[in-house]
């Protein structure tokens, strides 16, 4: 993969990171109080990231054709089933009881909030058992996306 | 006001702002490279580097690692920037066995889920993916029944 894809990925990295920090995302109790109805700011912060990302992916797409550096936009691997809605029900009990998901538990322990690496530890745990024993590279799970 | 205050007690432009520069973040990595910009899966395709199992030798993982790993380190490093620039750090007095446990459970249903709060909630949703759209419905509910459950509890 060339120099220039590592590039804007820590460039694209540091400012999902810093748009995170900026929007409180690395505060588990912020979460939490979104979580619990006590403050719905936190439905800016999607509101505004999706939006953004709507237009490059929805515009850009048709604008561009392919992309700036790269032969092929990619794709989004989930498929509709019972493993995506259980997953992320499952995904949500967690991010309810911690009040971080992965990206802020990362930016937040680049910013010194040191016990976020506990959160992070649990994740990368969670994703290994779920590779263990739950992933889908066994034959008939259907894993037949593209590899990008 | 349309809105009460109460439902935003600390206002909402940082919240908006935050929010915009995150999807500038992952309209440059698509536009430029293609990619698309979730991030729990670097939590799948970094065990690669270590482990021979099946699941985690899909071409999807071990052929994304190591831009995956850089846009991890680009989120660590944009986590610094802030504090450096904000000048005060802020530490969570959320206890440590809600972190583990949470992390845990949310690590696991996240990868069985081919996505978190980002894949689905920005990046599907951005996407126009119905799955996404019933993905961020499923864990904003659960997440919401947790948080309520934990606090009547006696936990953070």
């Amino acid at each position: 993969m060339a120099a220039r894809t590592f590039a804007i990925a820590l460039a694209s990295g540091t400012l999902f990171g810093f748009g995170l920090s900026l929007a409180t995302m690395t505060h588990p109790e912020v979460i939490l109080s979104f979580l619990r109805h006590e403050d719905f700011g936190l439905l800016f912060v999607l509101g505004g990231a999706t939006g953004v990302a709507l237009a490059a992916y929805q515009f850009g797409r048709r604008v561009l054709r392919k992309p700036l550096a790269a032969p092929a936009f990619a794709e989004h691997p989930a498929p509709m089933n019972a493993r995506t809605l259980v997953g992320a029900a499952v995904f949500g009990v967690g991010w309810g009881l911690c009040g971080v998901c992965p990206g802020p538990a990362i930016a937040g322990t680049g910013g010194g909030n040191l016990p976020l690496v506990i959160a992070l530890a649990g994740m990368f745990a969670g994703a290994y058992v779920q590779g263990r024993w739950f992933g889908d590279a066994l034959p008939g799970a259907g894993a037949g996306e593209a590899a990008r | 006001m349309i809105l009460p205050d109460s439902l935003f007690p600390l206002g909402i432009a940082h919240y908006l702002a935050g929010g915009l520069i995150i999807g500038v973040g992952v309209a440059l990595l698509f536009l430029v490279t293609g990619l698309i910009g979730g991030a729990s899966t670097v939590f799948s395709s970094t065990w690669s580097y270590v482990s021979s199992l099946p699941h985690f030798r899909q071409p999807r993982l071990t052929g994304s690692r190591a831009w995956r790993l850089v846009y991890a380190g680009g989120m660590l490093l944009g986590g610094a920037l802030f504090v450096a620039l904000a000048g005060e750090r802020f530490v969570t007095a959320v206890p440590g066995w809600q972190l583990a446990l949470g992390g845990f459970v949310a690590g696991f249903g996240a990868r069985l889920a081919n996505g978190c709060t980002s894949g689905h909630g920005i990046c599907g949703l951005a996407l126009l993916k119905p799955q996404s759209l019933l993905a961020v419905l499923a864990f904003l509910a659960t997440g919401m029944l947790t948080a309520h459950a934990v606090r009547a509890l006696g936990g953070a």
